[in-house]
């Protein structure tokens, strides 16, 4: 149905990512002030109202809106102001494949939480982040300064070494979840395993009654540890923040590629750069954590619970809320860590950044899909 | 029309017309290589609407976002504003577009007179993934372990020559 599809991508771009990114520069401010003993944004102001400093990105919009665009003599016009739309496109649309909620049946109506669901959501994301690379390149060469110029070449550089990782380290997710399809990987996390399983299954050790109580949801973060801390770091990096801000690097090369950028072209930079870190959030959220999935209550307890009160499609609606509840929480979590790291760790240098990557990261995430294979294989069998 | 023909219709013209903008764009290389961007993203388009969902990723996830930001790379380090052949080289390229007309005319001939057979129909869950990886590991596998080897040297002689330059 097309008004659907229209609907959901609607919701998603306005209340997932739209009202999601500028709350967080919020955060960002607020954050950064409290680990570092300040009091942080709460100046701006409507008739003396502040809201605790949330108006501050309003006053953002309106302050880049109404700066000069400055184009420097000798850029390439075209590419100079193509490059921050081309940054901010991808962005945009990676949210399309990650899944808000599940699969929800009023009658004969099937109401699936995703914009859009195909068989490969996984690589869909990894083609559009490996497009996004071409942004801030673009922007670099385009600016005709040098320092823009190399913080361009340490883009391409970057992103080309960190996407090989990101791709190898949620290989073992693939394995142990048998598929690519996000909405089909949050479903599969949506129970419980038992803790001490693994030695049962493993070792072939009997596990007694009273430890099989024991049990954890079945997240990706409990199956592959080691691929969710790879993923994370990878994807992190991937976004150019502190500590991986090389591109950027103030204290080197000024601002790297977007320094010749003024106005709401530069804002489009920073934007992109937050709604990234909103998908990043959604993404590792949906692989590793669960995605929509309450812990230790599967879809059918709630709707079963609650329906023995209200009717059934009252009860799924009810639900249907508690899994965007929980999957939003599961994002902010992910937002927060995302900005304490960023606030916590000092840079790397450069070729620390790719040591990190060639060095640690890839040898890890090949064990680790070795490691995982012969798990599955000794567990599963050869199927 | 249905949508799928719109589509292809629209994917082809802009690959086309891309591809000739990769051609035209001789003084500015960086232009040059976004138009190869935007011919290889209108392909993956067209991989998309023939249901091969896999190729058409791997060709955006290889092509469009590894190897031209490898050729952006190379660019900015040189940083060439207005690249030129070198002027002896020009034979060459020339030699090389016929070639590559009389083939694809040739091609395109086969086609308009009808000798091609129609394509049999797609087997279940032809493009996706499972289906590529399947066939990959067991009827090509020795194919595969052959382009990997040939991979492999290739990094090996890559890192040789570099190690010699630092060295």
């Amino acid at each position: 149905m097309p008004i659907e599809v229209i609907v959901k991508t609607l919701f998603i771009l306005l209340v997932v990512v739209g009202a999601l990114a500028p709350v967080i520069t919020w955060i960002e401010r607020k954050q950064s002030a409290v680990m570092q003993d300040r009091i942080g944004a709460n100046r701006a102001d409507i008739a003396g109202i502040t809201v605790l400093g949330l108006l501050h990105p309003l006053a953002d919009v309106f302050k880049l809106l109404s700066k000069e665009d400055v184009v420097p003599t000798g850029a390439n016009r075209v590419l100079h102001a193509l490059a921050p739309i081309i940054a901010a496109i991808p962005a945009l649309i990676a949210f399309a494949v990650i899944p808000y909620g599940g699969v929800y049946s009023f009658g004969d109506w099937n109401l699936s939480l995703v914009a859009a669901d195909p068989d490969w959501g996984l690589l869909y994301i990894f083609a559009i982040g490996s497009i996004a690379t071409y942004g801030s390149v673009l922007a670099g060469w385009a600016s005709n300064n040098n320092w823009s110029l190399l913080g361009g070449l340490r883009v391409s550089a970057q992103m080309i070494s960190y996407e090989v990782t990101l791709g190898l380290s949620v290989v073992g997710v693939f394995m142990v979840f048998g598929t690519l399809k996000l909405t089909d990987m949050a479903i599969a996390q949506d129970t419980t395993l038992r803790l001490f399983g693994f030695l049962e299954v493993l070792f072939g050790l009997p596990v007694p009654a009273w430890l099989s109580w024991l049990r954890l949801p079945a997240w990706g973060v409990f199956y592959q540890p080691l691929g969710f801390l790879m993923f994370l770091t990878a994807i992190m990096a991937e976004n150019k923040r502190p500590p991986f801000d090389m591109p950027e690097g103030e204290s080197e090369i000024i601002a790297g590629y977007h320094l010749e950028y003024s106005g709401m072209r530069f804002g489009l930079f920073y934007m992109s750069e937050f709604i990234e870190i909103v998908v990043i959030a959604g993404l590792v959220a949906t692989i590793f954590l669960g995605g929509w999935a309450v812990p230790f209550v599967s879809q059918e307890t709630i709707i079963s619970t609650i329906s023995g009160a209200f009717n059934r499609d009252f009860a799924t609606a009810l639900c249907m809320i508690v899994h965007f509840a929980t999957f939003m929480l599961k994002v902010i979590v992910m937002i927060w860590l995302q900005m304490a790291l960023r606030w916590t760790l000092p840079r790397f240098r450069y070729d620390q950044v790719m040591d990190l990557c060639w060095k640690i990261l890839l040898p890890l995430s090949i064990v680790n899909i070795f490691i995982t294979g012969a798990v599955l294989l000794l567990t599963r069998g050869a199927a | 029309m249905s949508a799928p023909v719109i589509l292809f219709y629209v994917f082809a013209v802009l690959a086309i017309l891309s591809a000739l903008g990769m051609v035209l764009n001789i003084r500015n290389t960086v232009a040059s290589a976004m138009s190869l961007v935007v011919t290889m993203i209108s392909l993956a388009g067209i991989y998309l609407l023939l249901g091969a969902y896999f190729i058409a990723v791997v060709q955006i996830m290889v092509y469009a976002g590894a190897i031209v930001v490898l050729f952006l790379f190379v660019v900015m380090l040189l940083n060439l504003r207005t690249d030129r052949f070198a002027p002896g080289r020009q034979w060459l390229v020339k030699a090389g577009a016929l070639l590559l007309t009389i083939v694809v005319l040739s091609e395109l001939l086969r086609l308009f007179s009808g000798a091609l057979p129609l394509p049999p129909a797609e087997p279940v869950g032809f493009g996706g993934y499972r289906q590529v990886g399947i066939a990959l590991f067991t009827d090509y596998v020795l194919l595969v372990e052959m382009s990997s080897l040939l991979l492999l040297a290739a990094i090996v002689g890559a890192l040789i020559l570099a190690k010699r330059r630092i060295d």
